[in-house]
Parts: structure tokens; C-alpha cells; sequence
């Protein structure tokens, strides 16, 4: 779980770059607001949840190397963004 | 399905098929691809992107070493965007299961994505809306390669959809495609309307922000009786609107009916009416509505919007057009009626504080000769292809008179020694339009062929009105009693000498003073074509003598509200279902 903590939210640039490092794995990685999920490897479908300051979002990662995803993820979030931190993972 | 509401500038239903006209003017050039070529298609698209990618990596590239990170940002942002596996992925099931073509595809998937970003609360990612659409232009861009439709190029039938459209791009289109046209902006009295109510076509505008709701191909349903638009109407919305169009279809069939029959009072007096023009594609409109030639055909088009002065064959081309298009019945050209602001390389140097009363129309004209030469040359050039007549407007001084006359001597004399063939005989008259003219038309009649009185600005003038300050609009009115003595006198000085006299304002084509000015002894009028079918329905409808005795009335008042008044009351007796 990770909280948006930036003023702006899920703005173009985390999220550019949320993707990106999402792009990196294999596994199928998706982003939860809420009853909203997308996949956290789509800018369009991040920015679509409109994740603003303080917004919880759960990632779950689902595949190979999903537990590696999941914390490089959260290590992002956490640079980015993020106070208190936890994940989930399958 | 999407409803909005707008101004409805000109009335009429249009159904089609839209064309979106965007800030590069890209048009969607088919929505749909054939089965077989779905994975060639799909190769453009994957073509486009990676290309489109390449270029914005080389933005983000240069701006990064120039600039910094921080500026290349929104390029990765933009290059991430064209990457998008949701994205390609939903576009590739657009192209595959419904055959949409790539453009089309592009469009509406990315303006959904645009709606969502403008629509999400806080608002904070409305900006993003304007990524989506460069993104948008820059895969058209790169699918359609440099190509740009023009909109004077369009051979099917569409709907036009634009934030505003200019006056030369209204003057490019084509009449016979063009079924309506709804704009962002704009509302009545702008240019675009006017060229949609002279075209005789829906249109409504001002509608606010709606181009991220629409792709080119979309159905539209124009309604400019209430200014709606209808985007991707459900189907049984569209049947209701195909009724709607019978209806109308109907209904202008019966007022054709009478398009054969001449304007003639009950007690026999034939009424000459003609139309008012500013563009020659609006003369296939005046001929289908039954007139009997053009009363004023204004030449100002050629200059507004164009980036250089108009050559003497650019006038040529345009009056030939109008001219052949009807070889039999009269065609009034008024010279050059601007002010010089309005004319590509002739701005005054000193800013006029009054305009109206300034150097414009004949007095421009008279100021720079090369500019007026050019145009008497290209009308006399003209003159053996139809019936033409030369009025000069704004024409405030026997001297004036002359020397725009001596002028067009002149140009004739030129044409002559240069061989070239011209009419000798062409009509030469005059707006009567500024008070003085009126005052001392005894003195003008003597040298003119015929007179045409020019009520919008004769209204302005003798009322002192600026009809564009919205302080004092509502005196200007053509109902006042001092503006109808006025006409009258005009038409009785016309008259006693046996030269026609007619009347082109605004007023000919308003049914409710039809009457008067037959009762004040004006025979002939020119009108917006769209009203003459109506027109001539009160003349069909009313004897002179009713007429003279509404004028006589009229003349009797001293307010232009008990003439509105009296004159509303008189065409309720005739034509009862004229909405208010």
C-alpha cells in the first residue's frame, strides 16, 4: 500500500515514470484505487485513476519477478511520494 | 448520444457525417477500413507510432542537453503516452474487430482519454487533455503524411465542425458539400453566420468547448430552429430527425411553388425582387429561390481575410462567375465598401477615432486609384458575360459622384485602346445611404442611371446611432420616423424623374415592412436570398392601396414603437403564423 503524498498527485511525471519502472518486469503488475484497477504499465490508465494527495493505492504484482517489481514500485513511491509503506504480493 | 446547446444562427436540420476542423486542420479522410487490408493497416499504425516516437525522442534529446531534465520531462511523459501497451493494444482491437482505420481509431480513442482527463474533479489534469491532443495531431501527422484537406477540397457531403471558422476559410467552402456547420464560438452577427443564412444552411454556434467529444466521421445532427447539436445520435433520435427533415423538405416545397410565380400585388403591380450577395456561390441559392436578378453584390470578400491585395484577375474571376451564372437578369456590383484597416497593405497611418465617418468606401477608393482602377477594369472586363450595373456606396457629394464616374471613364478608355472587349452601356448608380444624398438627390438623380437606398447605414447616420455599442443599440431602428420620411422622400425625387430607385438594407428582407415600403412607392427590393420566397408571399398577399394606406398610417406616427407596433398588427392579418 502506498500513499500519494505529493500536492499534485498522480501527475504526468510520476506516473511517467511509475510506468516505466513497471515496464521493466515481466510480471503482471496492477494498481488499485479503490474499486479502479489498472495496469501499472499504462501512463493513460494510471493518470485515468486520478490519484490526488493522500490517495491510497494498492499494487499487486503477479508473476516471476513480482516480488521485485512490487518493491522497486514501492521504493519509487516511497522517493516520490509515499510516508507510510506496505505491499502485497502473490 | 450527446446533446448541446448553442445559438442557432440559421435555421434548418442537417444530418451528416462530421468533418472536425482542428487548429492544423486535419481531417479524418475515412473511418473505416475493408477486411483485407485490416493488416496493412495495422502496419501503418505501427509504423506511425514508432515513428512519431523517434521524433519525440529527439526533442526530448535536444531539449534535455539543452535545457535540462526537468524541461524533457513533459517529452518522456509524451514518448511513454505513444508507448502505451493499453493504448496500442486498444487501438489494434479498434482496427481488427471494427475495422476502424487507424486515423479514425487514434481519434476517438485518444479523445476518450482527453474527456477523462478533463472531466476528473480538481480539474488538475485538464492540461493533460492538451497532451492527448498533440499526441493526436502528431500520429495524424505521421499517418497522413503532410497532407492537409482543405476544406475547399471536400467531395462528400459533411457537416463542418470547428472552434470558429475565418472568413476566407467560409468563403472556400463548398456550397454544394457543406450541409451545416457548428462552431466553439461565435454567434449572430458574426461572419460566419451570415454566410450560412446566405448559403440558405443550418448552423449553430457559440456552442462552447465540444470538439474533444467528436472525431471526423462521427454523425452530427445540426438543429439551427433551436440551436442544438446532437453528436452520435441513438437511432431513434436520428429517425426523428430524418422526419424533421422531410418536414422542412415539404414545407420549402410549397414555398418553391410560388419560386415560379411572379411578385405581383392583388391589383396587379409587379414587384421586382432581388438578392443580396456576398459570395458567388451563393448565386445557385438565389436562383433556386426564384429572384429576379442580384440587387447588390458585395465585392468586400475579396479583400477580408486575404493576405494580399486581390488582382485585377482575381475581381475578373469573380465577377465572370457571377455574371454567367445568370446571363439574363440584372447584377448590381458595389465597388469597394471598406475601411482601409480592412485592406491588406492600405492600413491609415493615423488611427481613426470615428471609422464610420472615415476613409473608407468611396472615399478609399477615390484616395488610392490603383485600387479602384483595378476593380472598374476587372467589372468592365466582365461586363459582356452577363447583365451588369456599377454602384458606387457611400456617395455623399455631387463631386464625389463625378469624379469616381470620370474614373470608370477612364478604365473604359484604357480597355479600349488595349483592345479588349467591353459592355459601353453598363448602368452607373449610387447607394443612397448618407443623409446628405438623400437632402440633395434632386441634384444626384441627374447623373446616375439608377439609386439603391442603403437603410443599415442610413438608419446610423440620420439617427447618429453606433449600432455596435451596445449602449445605445437599441435606438437603431429602422421603424424610426425620421429614417421613413426619409425613404419616402427619396423615392418620390426617384420617381419624379423616372429613375428606379430600390432598396437593399436589412429591412427588404423583414416580411413585417413589406407593406410600408410598398406603400411609400418602393417597386423593387433586394433582399437576403433566403427571404424571398417569403417576400413574395406578402406581395402576392396585399393591394397597393392596403399598402399605401399601412404607409400613410405609419407616416403619421412619431415613435418607432407604435410603427412596430401598427406594422405587426398588419402582417398578422397576413401571414398569421410569422413567429414574433
Amino acid at each position: 500500500m502506498i500513499v500519494i503524498k505529493s500536492p499534485q498527485g498522480l501527475h504526468a511525471r510520476p506516473a511517467e515514470m511509475f510506468a516505466r519502472t513497471a515496464a521493466e518486469f515481466s510480471a503482471t503488475i496492477e494498481v488499485i484505487k479503490g474499486e479502479q484497477r489498472v495496469d501499472a504499465k499504462s501512463i493513460l490508465h494510471l493518470l485515468t485513476l486520478g490519484a490526488t494527495e493522500g490517495t491510497e493505492l494498492v499494487i499487486e504484482a503477479c508473476g516471476d519477478d513480482a516480488q521485485a517489481a512490487a518493491e522497486a514500485l514501492v521504493n519509487l513511491a516511497e522517493h516520490e511520494l509515499a510516508n507510510e509503506v506496505s505491499n502485497e504480493n502473490k | 448520444m450527446q446533446r448541446l446547446q448553442g445559438i442557432g444562427v440559421s435555421p434548418g436540420v442537417a444530418i451528416g457525417e462530421a468533418i472536425v476542423i482542428g487548429q492544423e486542420g486535419f481531417r479524418i479522410p475515412r473511418r473505416f477500413v475493408a477486411r483485407d487490408a485490416v493488416e496493412n493497416e495495422l502496419e501503418r499504425l505501427a509504423h506511425a507510432i514508432d515513428s512519431a516516437a523517434s521524433e519525440v525522442d529527439r526533442n526530448r534529446e535536444r531539449v534535455s542537453e539543452q535545457l535540462g531534465d526537468q524541461y524533457a520531462a513533459i517529452f518522456s511523459a509524451h514518448l511513454q503516452m505513444l508507448r502505451d501497451p493499453r493504448l496500442r493494444g486498444e487501438l489494434e482491437e479498434l482496427i481488427r474487430q471494427r475495422h476502424y482505420s487507424p486515423e479514425y481509431a487514434i481519434s476517438r480513442a485518444l479523445r476518450r482519454y482527453a474527456k477523462v482527463f478533463q472531466t476528473l474533479e480538481g480539474g488538475f489534469l485538464s492540461e493533460r487533455a492538451s497532451d492527448i491532443f498533440d499526441i493526436e495531431k502528431r500520429l495524424l501527422r505521421h499517418l497522413l503524411g503532410k497532407e492537409r484537406e482543405e476544406l475547399a477540397e471536400i467531395t462528400s457531403p459533411v457537416v463542418v465542425l470547428a472552434h470558429e471558422l475565418t472568413p476566407s476559410e467560409t468563403a472556400n467552402l463548398n456550397a454544394n458539400f457543406v450541409l451545416g456547420f457548428v462552431t466553439e464560438i461565435g454567434g449572430l452577427g458574426s461572419h460566419t453566420a451570415i454566410v450560412a443564412e446566405g448559403l440558405g444552411i443550418p448552423a449553430v454556434l457559440g456552442l462552447g468547448s465540444f470538439l474533444t467529444d467528436v472525431s471526423g466521421g462521427d454523425t452530427v445532427i445540426i438543429d439551427g430552429d433551436h440551436g442544438q447539436v446532437i453528436l452520435n445520435p441513438t437511432d431513434e433520435t436520428l429517425a426523428r430527425y430524418q422526419q424533421e427533415v422531410e418536414d422542412h423538405r415539404t414545407a420549402a416545397e410549397r414555398l418553391e411553388e410560388i419560386r415560379e410565380l411572379p411578385a405581383e400585388t392583388t391589383d396587379g403591380q409587379r414587384i421586382q425582387l432581388l438578392a443580396n450577395i456576398e459570395f458567388p456561390a451563393e448565386v445557385e441559392h438565389c436562383g433556386r429561390r426564384g429572384g429576379d436578378g442580384i440587387g447588390l453584390y458585395r465585392t468586400e470578400f475579396l479583400y477580408l481575410g486575404a493576405q494580399e491585395e486581390p488582382t485585377e484577375e482575381d475581381h475578373y474571376q469573380a465577377y465572370a462567375q457571377v455574371l454567367q451564372a445568370m446571363p439574363d437578369k440584372p447584377v448590381v456590383i458595389r465597388t469597394l465598401d471598406l475601411g482601409a484597416d480592412k485592406i491588406p497593405g492600405h492600413g491609415v497611418r493615423d488611427y481613426e477615432r470615428n471609422p464610420f465617418l472615415g476613409l473608407r468606401s468611396i472615399r478609399l477608393s477615390l484616395a488610392n486609384n490603383n485600387l479602384f482602377r483595378t476593380q472598374l477594369r476587372a467589372i468592365m472586363r466582365a461586363s459582356t458575360k452577363g447583365n451588369p450595373r456599377i454602384m458606387f456606396p457611400m456617395v455623399s457629394t455631387v463631386m464625389e459622384l463625378r469624379q469616381a464616374k470620370s474614373l470608370l471613364a477612364d478604365a473604359m478608355e484604357d480597355l479600349e485602346e488595349e483592345g479588349i472587349e467591353f459592355n459601353e452601356n453598363v448602368p452607373v448608380g449610387m447607394m443612397v445611404e448618407v443623409p446628405a444624398a438623400v437632402i440633395l438627390l434632386d441634384r444626384f438623380i441627374e447623373e446616375v442611371d439608377f439609386v439603391s437606398i442603403g437603410t443599415n447605414d442610413l438608419v446610423q447616420f440620420t439617427l447618429a446611432v453606433d449600432r455596435s455599442n451596445h449602449n445605445v443599440a437599441h435606438l437603431y431602428t429602422s421603424a424610426d420616423p425620421a429614417v421613413l420620411r426619409l425613404i419616402k422622400q427619396a423615392v418620390d425625387v426617384a420617381d419624379s424623374r423616372g429613375v428606379p430607385v430600390s432598396l437593399c438594407g436589412q429591412m427588404s428582407g423583414n416580411p413585417r415592412y413589406t407593406m410600408l415600403l410598398l406603400g411609400l412607392g418602393l417597386r423593387s427590393l433586394s433582399v437576403t436570398p433566403s427571404a424571398i420566397p417569403e417576400i413574395k408571399r406578402v406581395c402576392r398577399a396585399v393591394s397597393l392601396e392596403q399598402c399605401q394606406a399601412v404607409a400613410n398610417h405609419a407616416l403619421s406616427l412619431d415613435s418607432a414603437r407604435d410603427v412596430k407596433t401598427l406594422l405587426n398588427e398588419e402582417i398578422g392579418k397576413i401571414i398569421p403564423d410569422l413567429p414574433l
